[in-house]
């Protein structure tokens, strides 16, 4: 078997899509709990432990990826850096209306951190996509 | 311009003579004709929300709802099963013409979408969990939670990973069939989500 069919199977590589996506089902809820709740007083608590798991899920696939041995970085970042400026500018339309509306305090953190997650994961996703069908490097 | 490229998978599973040559269209996987266009409907949306007044805000959420609803739709239910029964060349051809389009349309879309109904929720106060169909606002929270994750984590990276492999001198059509397949089932699933949002938001505009 090619290195590049063995890319392509990706047999080697960690479960970075499944991962990702269970973190950004995570802070979704997240987000869906404290705007549920609105205008009333809401326990952070449960959006907090939602977007920690979420992001140690998000630092594990970065690990997990770090320690793939043969995964194409090259193409990773190509893809993945172009991914992050487009993810950063949605994450910033959507910051952009919570500060519109008064947004502030515990709520506004977390909503942030949860925008900062999802601006990284999901180019972390993409470039992974493309990296793992690729050539080994 | 088409650029001819020999693939050998492409042609065995074709049942052609194994240096067969592709024609495969040339093309950009994000079109930089189209960043003008986008940039300027995000400056409509930051211009909406900045006014915060009825007109613009129903205007950009109707517009980018109904795009997003209608192309999930029509994609998962009329054209996905179509690109599924292509042949491989003709399948590769529209995918180039098609799929770099999606890359700037999708995003841009959902955002204003999603951004415009949430100051427009705001604005009405319909966001609130006073106001009597709150249920229903919930509800329409998690159907566009589920999307997000099955186009954010599934079909946008198979979307630029097939364009990106198309862009290789030779392409991998195994390769190209595994993430068409993804972004066929998983543009299936976004449809059957969009179905209810239309029950969904029909529902809040009917009271």
């Amino acid at each position: 078997m090619s290195a590049r069919e063995q890319a392509a199977d990706g047999a080697r590589l960690p479960p970075v899509t499944q991962v990702g996506m269970l973190s950004l089902a995570l802070i979704v809820a997240a987000g869906i709990y404290l705007s549920a709740h609105l205008p009333k007083h809401v326990p952070l608590a449960p959006a907090i432990a939602l977007l920690a798991a979420s992001a140690l899920l998000l630092a594990g696939n970065l690990l997990a990826l770090a320690r793939a041995r043969g995964f194409h970085w090259r193409r990773f970042l190509q893809i993945a850096r172009w991914a992050l400026l487009a993810y950063a500018i949605i994450a910033g339309m959507i910051e952009y209306v919570f500060l519109r509306n008064h947004t502030s305090g515990g709520p506004l953190v977390v909503l942030t951190l949860a925008l900062v997650v999802f601006a990284v994961h999901v180019p972390v996703l993409i470039g992974f996509t493309v990296a793992r069908y690729d050539d080994a490097g | 311009m088409a650029q001819a490229v020999t693939s050998p998978g492409v042609a065995q599973q074709a049942g052609a003579p194994p240096a067969a040559a592709l024609e495969r269209p040339d093309f950009q996987i994000v079109p930089r004709a189209g960043l003008p266009l986008v940039a300027l409907v995000m400056a409509l949306l930051i211009a909406g929300i900045a006014a915060n007044k009825l007109w613009p805000l129903e205007f950009l959420h109707v517009v980018g709802g109904a795009a997003w609803t209608i192309i999930d739709l029509f994609l998962g239910f009329i054209l996905g099963p179509i690109i599924g029964r292509m042949s491989i060349p003709a399948r590769i051809e529209f995918t180039t013409r098609l799929m770099p389009k999606m890359v700037l349309l999708m995003p841009t879309v959902v955002t204003v979408t999603l951004a415009a109904g949430w100051q427009l929720s705001t604005n009405l106060g319909t966001n609130q969990s006073n106001y009597m169909l709150h249920g229903w606002v919930v509800a329409s929270f998690i159907v566009v939670g589920v999307m997000a994750v099955v186009a954010l984590g599934l079909l946008e990276p198979a979307n630029i990973a097939v364009l990106v492999e198309l862009k290789k001198p030779r392409p991998n059509p195994a390769v190209i069939e595994r993430l068409m397949k993804r972004f066929i089932y998983t543009a299936g699933v976004t449809g059957l989500m969009q179905v209810a949002t239309l029950v969904i938001m029909t529902k809040l505009a009917s009271g």
